[in-house]
């Protein structure tokens, strides 16, 4: 029944948004600029709205939503307003020898109609961000926000339909059913934003079609701590105030974000054995000045989205050799949804804790002798969305940098490099296929087509036939570039 | 004793892991040993190319050594600006940031190549794999197998084989490749195949690019001036017949006129064919052949249909001993015929006539998106329509092929004539994983950022994210209200 009533809206809705991008419209300038200055609109009028829904799905402190989801939201809209002119703008490229005269450029122009499958731990920026880059390139789209953040993509379909031109941007709602429709379609590319195993249903369905896609995925992203006791100057005070920044800085990134429910939130920390009572009980300071002495009911922290993240999320504490490691936390509110923020301490590496994307509130510290032991550990496992590392060790930074990969690194911070829409945010390996932000969410949703204008004004009768091995002589002149070697067998003095 | 695949893939993952393939000076070496082999074992390659395809050595000289040659000039010149990091530019409200991009190799990969330019086709882009740090397994088709066994040969003999393999086989060592984790596939070939490599992929989230292909229209407008019907037709004709005998993906596959220029257009086809190749192209050696048997009954059947051997004004005949297909031309063969629904792939040259020269726009819209159009016309009005409604991989105007000489612009097709790019730093960036490295001081923090949260810190954030920097200074000052 309710399959039926999906097929009859996926295959119309298709047939609508090709009408629309065929049409042209997509294409023009103003269109874009109208829709995306309507997405300024819609978030500035209906700011209430949107914090209440997110309220609702996630009890998502009213900071974090204005910053993290409209705030980010309309900071993208407006670079891609005031960029979209010189992003639209054909460039221009040098042509050589080899194919002189000519002249070559290289022009973006939209894909055509393409999808974008949202989540549901920031439901508002990771459906509009990515609809943002796909309108500035000027295609069709649909949008299919998460069904487990459900007052967001209500209040999404709700607020999208009024404001949008709807012939050419649509929203649609629900689960698996009506997504795994949604799959079947022929798209010109999909952008996905979520866990890897969907990721993977997601790109087979596209193989099918030969849909390109951009997979935004996560992974388990370290935090590698150093001492940072080899400074020379006002020692001690220096590294208390560093070490005071470090611990503010990786608690914003991670049960600032959500509650840790992030994909660049930092998932574990490493750190000396020898540093880590300090840096414990350095977390546990700042983390009672931010939180309170029973975080569990701060209003400053997000809840876990549902009873499901719930119980993963406490089977993962109650693992029998996890569950003693607990030193910090570890409060749990199941009316609420609300878990405390949690550390532990040296959880063996085959615990589930370790081997799973966590998710949540819950912070491993795993510890090593010397910190350079870091890398080691980090070389066998999967690429991460982030990694990062607070050191003033100029060399411990540069073997960082070049030992470990990840979508993006950050080093003396957290998740910060979201927020710059110059940086391209995407992973690689398992973290994702693809990248986003600025400019580049732009280039993820239009082919750049390669044109190249020749004349009829000097013609290089050496490359047809019939064949002789004069032309050969030319040919092999003219690729190798070299102006004497072309002058030689022109004049035949070549060997 | 031979090494199994898992054993050969296991040691390209070591050397990887060695670091050895990120050194520049590893890399150029790489690359100048494939110069070494290009230049030293050229009638290697072109004896191979004749066996194979019946390829004449200008063809296999114009089309694969001398591209190749180019390219490695082209990244060797180039390389060391490319492995560099970039700057990014980030706002004020950033400070004391920095940020950079970092390209990195992206690991083991897989190069599955294609039998019409075996060699051309191989090692682009192996080269690209190289010089973005990567290790490289090479599977050349087996459709050519006289070329296959040469790149086996010669590629451990001038490059790093504990890096760079070449694994020969047909389509069951295809699959057993596809089966292990490669951080990266280039595949050139089908559409179908295509489609088999993608679902393959998709096991370990391996990132792909996909060089199809799909039928490439040529726009012939009507010419004034003679010498321009000359280069034209020259260069249309090249790039069919002459141009591995129309096996070629960025080939003319189709010819669009207006009716009223079809006739002259037919005469002026025959007459370069005969100028180009003789009366009897057959013996002029200067056509490859068809690569197999498969191939050559495909062709033949795509005339099998009455109204389509009707359409037939030039050629026609087929000599299966020689797998020779003779350069033939048809005038609006049926536009439901395999012939035109299908790439042709082959030395059969249809042209499809229309009204008016703008409604070749709709006739390739309405089509699946070609990896290139080429367009003859000085019409500069038309030109721009065509370039703004049409979409391909790229676009031509007044030549053919040649596009793929040159470096400055990327190589690859849209929808179902494919996904990705190479070419020139295309390759380069092909093969990297381009990492974003920020880097913050501990010199300032805004307090701000932390809970517990007040309207004050709201008020500070919004005048952040606006880059309002006298209103935050107003603000820490006291002297702005919301």
């Amino acid at each position: 029944m309710a399959a039926a009533a999906c097929s009859f809206e996926a295959t119309e809705t298709m047939k609508e948004l090709r009408e629309a991008f065929e049409s042209g419209k997509t294409r023009s300038v103003e269109w874009r600029r109208s829709q995306l200055k309507a997405l300024l609109k819609m978030a500035e009028f209906h700011e209430n709205d949107i914090l209440d829904a997110l309220r609702s799905d996630l009890s998502k402190p009213e900071l974090e939503s204005l910053l993290q989801e409209i705030g980010m939201m309309r900071a993208s809209c407006k670079v891609a307003l005031k960029e979209l002119a010189r992003w639209m703008a054909p460039e221009k490229v040098n042509t050589t020898m080899a194919t002189f005269p000519s002249s070559g450029e290289i022009v973006p122009e939209p894909l055509g109609v393409v999808l974008v499958i949202s989540a549901w731990n920031y439901p508002f920026m990771l459906s509009l961000d990515p609809l943002i880059g796909a309108i500035a390139a000027g295609n069709a789209v649909v949008l299919k926000p998460s069904e487990i953040s459900p007052a967001t993509s209500s209040v999404l379909a709700k607020l999208l339909g009024q404001y949008m031109d709807c012939s050419a941007v649509k929203v649609i709602e629900g689960g698996v059913p009506e997504t795994t429709l949604l799959l079947e379609q022929k798209w010109d590319k999909i952008f996905y934003t979520g866990n890897g195993r969907v990721g993977r249903i997601v790109m087979a369905a596209a193989a099918k079609h030969l849909t390109p896609v951009v997979l935004e995925l996560g992974g388990k992203s370290p935090v590698i701590v150093d001492s940072n006791t080899n400074l020379k100057v006002m020692e001690e005070i220096t590294c208390i105030y560093f070490l005071k920044v470090t611990v503010r800085r990786i608690i914003a990134g991670k049960w600032g974000c959500n509650s840790g429910q992030a994909c660049v939130s930092p998932d574990y920390v490493i750190t000396t054995k020898k540093f880590a009572p300090e840096l414990v009980h350095a977390l546990k300071s700042e983390l009672e000045i931010f939180y309170g002495k029973d975080p569990v009911t701060s209003v400053d922290l997000s809840r876990i989205v549902n009873s499901n993240h719930f119980q993963r999320l406490s089977k993962l504490l109650e693992e029998d050799k996890v569950s003693s490691k607990i030193v910090y936390g570890g409060q749990k509110d199941i009316n609420n949804l609300k878990i405390a923020p949690t550390i532990l301490l040296d959880v063996p590496d085959d615990s589930l804790i370790m081997n799973e994307e966590i998710f949540g509130p819950l912070l491993p510290i795993i510890t090593v002798d010397k910190v350079e032991d870091s890398f080691k550990i980090l070389k066998p496992k999967e690429k991460p969305l982030a990694a990062y590392l607070f050191t003033n060790d100029k060399k411990l930074k540069e073997d960082f940098i070049s030992n470990v990969s990840a979508g993006g690194l950050v080093v003396n911070d957290t998740t910060m490099h979201l927020a710059e829409h110059s940086l391209p945010f995407g992973g690689v390996g398992e973290s994702g296929i693809g990248a986003y932000h600025g400019k580049f969410s732009f280039d993820a949703f239009s082919h750049k087509k390669a044109v190249l204008l020749r004349s009829f004004a000097a013609d290089l009768t050496a490359r047809y036939p019939p064949y002789t091995p004069q032309k050969q002589k030319f040919l092999k002149a003219l690729l190798s570039g070299s102006l004497l070697a072309i002058l030689r067998a022109l004049l035949g003095w070549d060997k | 004793m031979k090494k199994s695949l898992e054993e050969e893939w296991g040691e390209l993952r070591e050397t990887f892991n060695s670091g050895k393939t990120n050194e520049q000076s590893w890399r150029r070496s790489q690359l100048k040993g494939l110069l070494n082999l290009l230049k030293e074992k050229e009638e290697d390659i072109f004896e191979a190319l004749e066996k194979d395809l019946g390829k004449h050595k200008v063809e296999a000289y114009r089309d694969e050594v001398g591209p190749l040659i180019k390219s490695v000039n082209y990244i060797l010149e180039n390389l060391k600006q490319w492995m560099s990091s970039k700057q990014a530019k980030l706002p004020l409200a950033a400070f004391p940031s920095k940020a950079e991009l970092v390209p990195e190799p992206l690991g083991v990969v897989l190069v599955l190549s294609s039998w019409n330019f075996p060699f051309g086709l191989s090692l682009e882009p192996v080269i690209g794999a190289i010089a973005a740090g990567n290790a490289v397994v090479l599977k050349p088709s087996e459709l050519s197998p006289a070329s296959s066994a040469v790149l086996a040969d010669l590629i451990p003999k001038y490059l790093d084989n504990k890096a760079i393999k070449v694994i020969e086989g047909g389509s069951s060592v295809g699959e057993q490749l596809l089966e292990l984790k490669w951080d990266k596939i280039l595949f050139t070939g089908s559409a179908k195949v295509g489609r088999i490599v993608m679902s393959a992929a998709v096991k370990h989230l391996t990132p792909v690019v996909l060089e199809l292909g799909g039928k490439c229209p040529t726009i012939v407008d009507s010419f004034s001036s003679s010498r321009d019907k000359e280069i034209a037709l020259n260069r249309i004709l090249s790039a069919k017949f002459g141009a591995c005998a129309g096996q070629a993906c960025i080939g003319v596959d189709y010819i669009i006129t207006e009716k009223k220029y079809a006739a002259t257009l037919v005469e002026l086809l025959k007459n370069t064919l005969l100028s180009m190749f003789g009366e009897n192209p057959k013996e002029t050696r200067n056509i490859s052949r068809i690569i197999n048997e498969k191939n050559f009954f495909r062709l033949k059947s795509l005339l099998d249909e009455q109204s389509v051997k009707d359409s037939i004004v030039q050629g026609g005949s087929f000599d299966e001993a020689n797998l020779f297909v003779e350069p033939t031309i048809l005038l609006d063969p049926p536009l439901d015929a395999t012939i035109m629904t299908e790439e042709i792939f082959g030395p059969l040259l249809p042209i499809i006539t229309v009204e008016k020269i703008e409604d070749s726009i709709q006739f390739i819209k309405s089509r699946p998106k070609p990896l290139a159009i080429y367009a003859f016309t000085k019409n500069e009005a038309f030109k721009k329509r065509l370039q703004s409604e049409t979409t391909s991989g790229s676009i031509v105007f007044n030549d053919t092929i040649i596009q793929y000489a040159v470096d400055t612009l990327p190589f690859g097709g849209v929808g179902e004539s494919g996904m990705g790019r190479y070419h020139g730093k295309f390759s380069f960036d092909t093969f990297s994983h381009e990492k974003v490295v920020a880097r913050r001081s501990f010199l300032t923090d805004f307090w701000f950022r932390y809970p517990p949260w007040t309207e004050q810190k709201l008020q500070l954030f919004r005048l952040v994210y606006v880059f309002n920097y006298l209103g935050i200074v107003l603000n820490l000052l006291g002297l702005k209200r919301s």
